[in-house]
């Protein structure tokens, strides 16, 4: 076999293996909630029979590996189970299903997502790969300075920031950014204006730094110098004998940030109330309505290990050294 | 370079000599060189550590003192920053906040690194079983978004200050112990840690003696780093509301609790006289204060200490870049 | 193969660098690192630049070209290469000259070829730039340049990838991009250092003719003089920046001037009368070694050690010479074999030595650098040893330490330093200190002199043997440096892919008649004869 083929199938093995253990923690977790939290999920008043009820209905009565097995099967196919809030004490369900509630949310942030990369992602390159090739001037060091301050700050003080200036004192987008099924896409990038900017600040800040480390990582190279002093020009040397060897760490580089776009989602929908599953997921924690916490964390986990494994693989089919053995 | 000499003498053979100092002195030079950021940073450290460890007698009510009318403006009836939703006054919450939000990460940083530290260096000097295991737990565990484990762990244990500790101190310890692990790997494979297992000496020994020593620096400086960002996570863990609960005060929640009062900000408006729109502007920042002087303590903070680190860093690496 | 180009006749000045100051950027300032060099080199001439690790010689030799590494800057001086003063030439016209007229060899070519590309097609760059010749040409003249540099199967090889070809043919395709132009002047920076001794006379050869062939002027950097010796028309010596000496490579070689100059031959000054005895310290018997369970590197290894004598063992890199010291001290367990220390075999595991057996053998590594804890002061250092084996503290410690320090020629005022307070030699003899501090019977040398500067060498060669003198110490020395071995052995083992070629006593393994192998080893050793690259050739050819 290539080797490359044989990488490849090794690290996407690995991946499937730690989405195994991944999910086998985030099931596990059930099992380490209070004995009691029959009668907190269905209120105080819940007789005996409803509460025996709601954990039959849990399968609390079978044993372990049975339930994530069914567990598993179910969010394979996009079923994660019922929700718990809805339950009354007297045994009426109008809970609804997880994946009734997150399926619209989900998209919404999958919206946010896209839009704040498709900003971030050109950006923080271009500023990176420029602060790198201008190394040490007056450029480089305004914009490490900038970035550093805002990797520094919180999410949620860059969100008010720019809620007070471009929603308070000048009207120019809505503070609370609100979502609906029926909103046309340009309304719906207006709405998500000041999340999307809030998350692109945060992002391209991280970014940026890492792009630039990498490429001058890479342009500190003996290779780098022996083109430049072949006489090759700084574009052609940037574009043949850099660029093939970049794709790995820029890879990495936006993995690894994009992945880090999962976790400011959450925060940012909260001070914007866009409802995306971020917000979903605090709202759950908040009433501990634990399926619907499983369903987001299996939703974040995979998004960052997927992101992460399309990294590696990059890297890999990238690599020299594994494209032409010995 | 330095100046040469052609007669051979191992005594005077030039080097990188430089003169004997004192420790003292070292650190006495080393401020002396440090840039303005630096200096900013840690006067801000200092100033908030004073806060954090003095709040008792700065603050001048309870941090959960709610015998005040709601919603009093900047210097009404003594209460320097006005009183929030609840009748608490602002300024003796931000002092509090200084001490519970500071002293919690603080803890929690310490635990993380005793954790990590140790397993890190265990797995670094043991290479075998014990680092295999050891690396492939923290593999899966940094598999799950940090913030987004936190918050399912908060779900299933609810949110009490040492289950807020032990959940993130576990959680970030997964970092602490990876670098632990590869400083101490380039320690471990340095010919004088071999020379120490030659003469014969115990694990405890050249642990103590040869490894730690060398790995201090980029510890230290990731200490700062990891506070910085367990810091930040309590706040938005505060502020999503499942992080320390009220009464106590801290600044991610009081973020949370008085947020909406940016909205009240009115627009700048055109029509009327500059002098009146800014009149108006201060009036409404200082109604919309709240949330800004928390997120801002916040920001100051570990802005602060990244100025510390990134210089600290550039020294010890004695690297340009 | 033939030059279309206007060469002009040999003897013009081709580069003329007058009064030229370059700096470098460290600890927050700009530091001269060349104070005020200048050099002419004529057309089809090849000079010398020679110094020691921080001389400037990389720096110099690149300013030849108009170029300063970032963090090195042209400060004044001025730099004429053809009539063109390359100071003040804007970089896009310096690029026109790069690997065109003036080409460059790097040290390492495995690190200086880019992984992503194919030999050929970074060969035939920057000939493509000039646009005189079709890409099919141009590879039909790198064919040719790789066969004209005796690369094995030059057809092909530049389809391959760098990591796909071993470090010596890559250091000679390398010289062979550097031809492809047929350039006026190539920098070669320290091309052989790299290579083993046996690998650098194949390319020494190759870059010598090319050199000839297409009449280039050359700059050969090295710190190596008998390496120069065979390329050079004149040397210059370089040291902290400034120029020391400038000659004929003949005249400087039979009559150095400078006394700096006459310390570099100093090292082969040193001879050691060779002597053994029949009392062994150490035996080792029928070694089978291997790392983790890979297959076996070291085969069948016996060495005998007599006492208050030095074995050299000698090798090329994968010979099994530090293999053979890790089993020694215990920190690689042999498959097969054992170890006898003074009749008594040692347990191959170290955790299973005894702390009596671990104290008489020490060791000296070849980086003082990492052998020694930088947060720890000299005293710590020399200190632990002595509390260590011998139990002693407080005063009797203090003035032990300040005896050992008077022993290798230092002084009390080194006893609370830090490692990075001293200079490389001193740093060495702090470790043969701690070493000795443990009242070793044997100590293991591994290439202890090869990072140090030449004149540093002769220091440290000189101490041990009078230390030796004087202690009766015995020493293992695991070198790839044969001078070395000329200077300081009574007896040479010679091993070669893990096993040993042959042992004996300096005078008969240095005298033929010699084995295969060690025939080949000895005779690529350059020497400082300016001849010896074309007798050796000649005589091989003749042989072979």
């Amino acid at each position: 076999m290539h080797p490359i083929v044989r990488t490849v199938i090794q690290r996407l093995l690995l991946g499937v293996f730690t989405l195994f253990i991944v999910s086998l923690i985030i099931f596990s977790s059930i099992e380490f909630l209070p004995g009691d939290f029959g009668e907190a999920v269905l209120g105080q008043a819940a007789t005996k029979e409803t509460v025996a009820a709601f954990r039959r209905e849990l399968g609390l009565d079978l044993p372990a590996w049975q339930r994530y097995l069914e567990w598993v099967g179910g969010v394979v196919q996009g079923d994660f189970g019922q929700s718990f809030s809805g339950r009354a004490s007297s045994g009426q369900d109008r809970s609804r299903s997880v994946i009734e509630l997150i399926g619209p949310r989900l998209q919404n942030t999958l919206f946010l997502a896209v839009l704040t990369a498709s900003i971030a992602v050109p950006l923080a390159l271009f500023l990176g790969i420029t602060a790198a090739l201008y190394r040490n001037s007056v450029y480089d060091r305004v914009v490490n300075a900038a970035t550093l301050t805002t990797i520094a700050t919180p999410e949620f003080f860059v969100a008010y920031i720019l809620m007070l200036f471009f929603a308070s004192l000048w009207s120019l987008f809505p503070s609370l950014s609100s979502v609906t099924p029926d909103m046309s896409l340009g309304d719906r990038i207006y709405s998500a204006t000041l999340p999307a900017m809030t998350l692109t600040l945060v992002i391209v800040a991280h970014m940026m730094r890492m792009t630039r480390a990498a490429i001058i990582n890479l342009l500190a190279s003996p290779y780098i110098e022996m083109a430049r002093l072949k006489g090759v020009s700084q574009s052609k040397v940037i574009l043949r004998h850099a660029l093939p060897n970049a794709w790995a760490p820029i890879a990495t580089v936006i993995a690894f940030n994009l992945a880090y776009l999962v976790v400011g989602v959450v925060v940012v929908e909260v001070v914007f109330t866009y409802p995306g599953i971020g917000q979903t997921m605090v709202d759950a924690v908040r009433t501990r309505d634990v399926p619907v916490v499983q369903a987001c964390t299996v939703i974040f986990a995979a998004t960052y290990i997927v992101l992460n494994l399309i990294a590696d693989i990059i890297g890999i089919i990238t690599n020299p050294r594994l494209l032409h053995p010995r | 370079m330095s100046d040469d000499d052609q007669t051979y003498s191992a005594a005077a053979e030039v080097g990188m000599v430089r003169q004997r100092r004192s420790r003292l002195q070292r650190i006495r030079i080393g401020l002396k060189s440090a840039p303005p950021t630096a200096w900013f940073g840690m006067i801000v450290i200092l100033c908030y550590l004073f806060v954090a460890a003095f709040a008792n007698f700065i603050a001048p009510y309870g941090e959960a003192d709610t015998s005040f009318p709601a919603y009093l403006e900047w210097g009404a009836q003594g209460h320097v920053f006005g009183t929030d939703q609840i009748g608490r006054d602002i300024f003796s919450r931000l002092v509090y906040g200084a001490r519970n939000t500071i002293g919690i990460a603080l803890v929690t940083t310490l635990l993380s690194f005793l954790i990590g530290g140790s397993f890190g260096l265990m797995a670094a000097i043991n290479r075998s079983w014990l680092d295999q295991i050891l690396s492939r737990l923290v593999d899966v565990l940094m598999a799950i978004p940090g913030l987004i484990f936190a918050l399912m762990l908060l779900s299933i244990f609810g949110s009490s200050t040492i289950g807020l500790i032990i959940i993130i101190a576990l959680l970030d310890s997964t970092r602490v112990f990876r670098l632990t692990r590869a400083v101490s790997l380039n320690v471990v494979v340095m010919d004088y840690v071999e020379a120490a297992k030659l003469r014969g000496e115990g694990l405890a020994w050249i642990m103590r003696r040869e490894i730690l020593p060398n790995i201090m620096p980029p510890l230290v400086a990731e200490f700062g780093l990891r506070f910085c960002f367990v810091f930040l996570t309590i706040a938005a863990l505060s502020f999503l509301g499942v992080g320390i609960q009220p009464p106590t005060a801290d600044w991610g929640s009081m973020v949370r609790d008085n947020a909406s009062l940016i909205q009240f900000v009115r627009p700048w408006m055109a029509a009327d006289s500059f002098g009146a729109n800014w009149a108006r502007l201060i009036e409404d920042l200082k109604l919309a204060s709240p949330p800004l002087l928390a997120a801002g303590a916040i920001a100051l903070l570990t802005i602060a200490v990244n100025f510390v680190v990134d210089w600290f860093l550039h020294k010890t690496s004695g690297l340009k870049e | 193969m033939t030059d279309e180009r206007n060469r002009g006749a040999k003897g013009d000045i081709l580069l003329d660098m007058r009064d030229v100051v370059i700096d470098g950027y460290s600890d927050e300032r700009w530091h001269e690192i060349i104070k005020g060099v200048s050099l002419t080199l004529n057309r089809g001439e090849v000079l010398g630049l020679i110094g020691e690790s921080g001389a400037g010689k990389s720096t110099l030799g690149l300013a030849a070209m108009g170029f300063a590494r970032p963090g090195c800057r042209l400060t004044s001086g001025s730099i004429t290469f053809d009539g063109m003063e390359l100071r003040s030439t804007r970089e896009s016209d310096k690029r026109k000259l790069w690997g065109t007229r003036i080409a460059y060899v790097a040290q390492s070519a495995a690190a200086a070829f880019n992984p992503a590309h194919k030999l050929i097609d970074q060969t035939i760059e920057a000939t493509m730039r000039l646009g005189t010749v079709s890409k099919a040409e141009a590879q039909a003249d790198a064919i040719e340049l790789y066969r004209a540099m005796q690369l094995p199967d030059a057809d092909t090889i530049g389809f391959r990838y760098p990591h796909q070809v071993s470090g010596g043919q890559l250091q000679r395709a390398m010289t062979a991009m550097a031809m492809t132009a047929r350039p006026d002047l190539i920098i070669f920076d320290e091309p052989t250092t790299a290579l083993d001794v046996t690998t650098q006379v194949e390319v020494l050869a190759a870059m010598r003719d090319a050199v000839e062939r297409f009449n280039t002027a050359a700059i050969y950097i090295t710190h190596d003089l008998a390496v120069v010796a065979q390329m050079a028309n004149r040397i210059m010596v370089l040291r902290y920046g400034e120029e020391m000496e400038q000659a004929e490579t003949r005249k400087m070689l039979s009559a150095p001037e400078h006394p700096y100059t006459k310390s570099l031959w100093s090292v082969r000054s040193i001879q050691k009368k060779a002597e053994t005895s029949d009392d062994y310290i150490l035996e080792i018997k029928d070694l089978d070694a291997a790392y983790g369970k890979g297959k076996n590197v070291l085969h069948d290894v016996s060495i005998a050690v007599p006492r208050g004598k030095t074995v050299a063992i000698v090798g090329e890199s994968g010979s099994g010479k530090s293999t053979t010291a890790r089993v020694v001290t215990g920190l690689l367990p042999q498959n097969r074999g054992e170890v006898l220390f003074n009749g008594e075999a040692l347990p191959p595991e170290l955790k299973n030595r005894k702390k009596d057996q671990l104290q008489k053998i020490q060791m000296i590594y070849q980086m003082a650098d990492t052998a020694m804890n930088p947060r720890q002061t000299v005293a710590d250092i020399i200190g632990r040893p002595l509390e260590f084996y011998l139990g002693l503290k407080g005063k009797a410690k203090e003035d032990r330490i300040v005896s050992l320090l008077e022993m290798i020629e230092l002084d009390e005022s080194f006893y609370d330093r830090l490692p990075n307070e001293l200079s490389g030699g001193q740093k060495q003899r702090i470790c043969i200190a701690r070493a000795l501090a443990a009242e070793p019977e044997l100590i293991i040398c591994d290439e202890v002199t090869s990072a140090l500067d030449q004149i540093v060498q002769e220091g440290i060669l000189k101490l041990l043997m009078r230390l030796q003198k004087e202690l009766g110490v015995t020493y293992i020395f695991i070198t790839h440096d044969i001078a070395t071995v000329q200077a300081i052995s009574d007896e040479i083992v010679v091993m070669y892919q893990g096993a040993v070629v042959e042992q004996g006593l300096k005078t008969e393994i240095m005298s033929p008649p010699h084995p295969e192998y060690t025939q080949l080893l000895l005779s690529s050793v350059p020497e400082m004869d300016p001849d010896w690259l074309t007798n050796l050739l000649d005589g091989r050819a003749k042989a072979g």
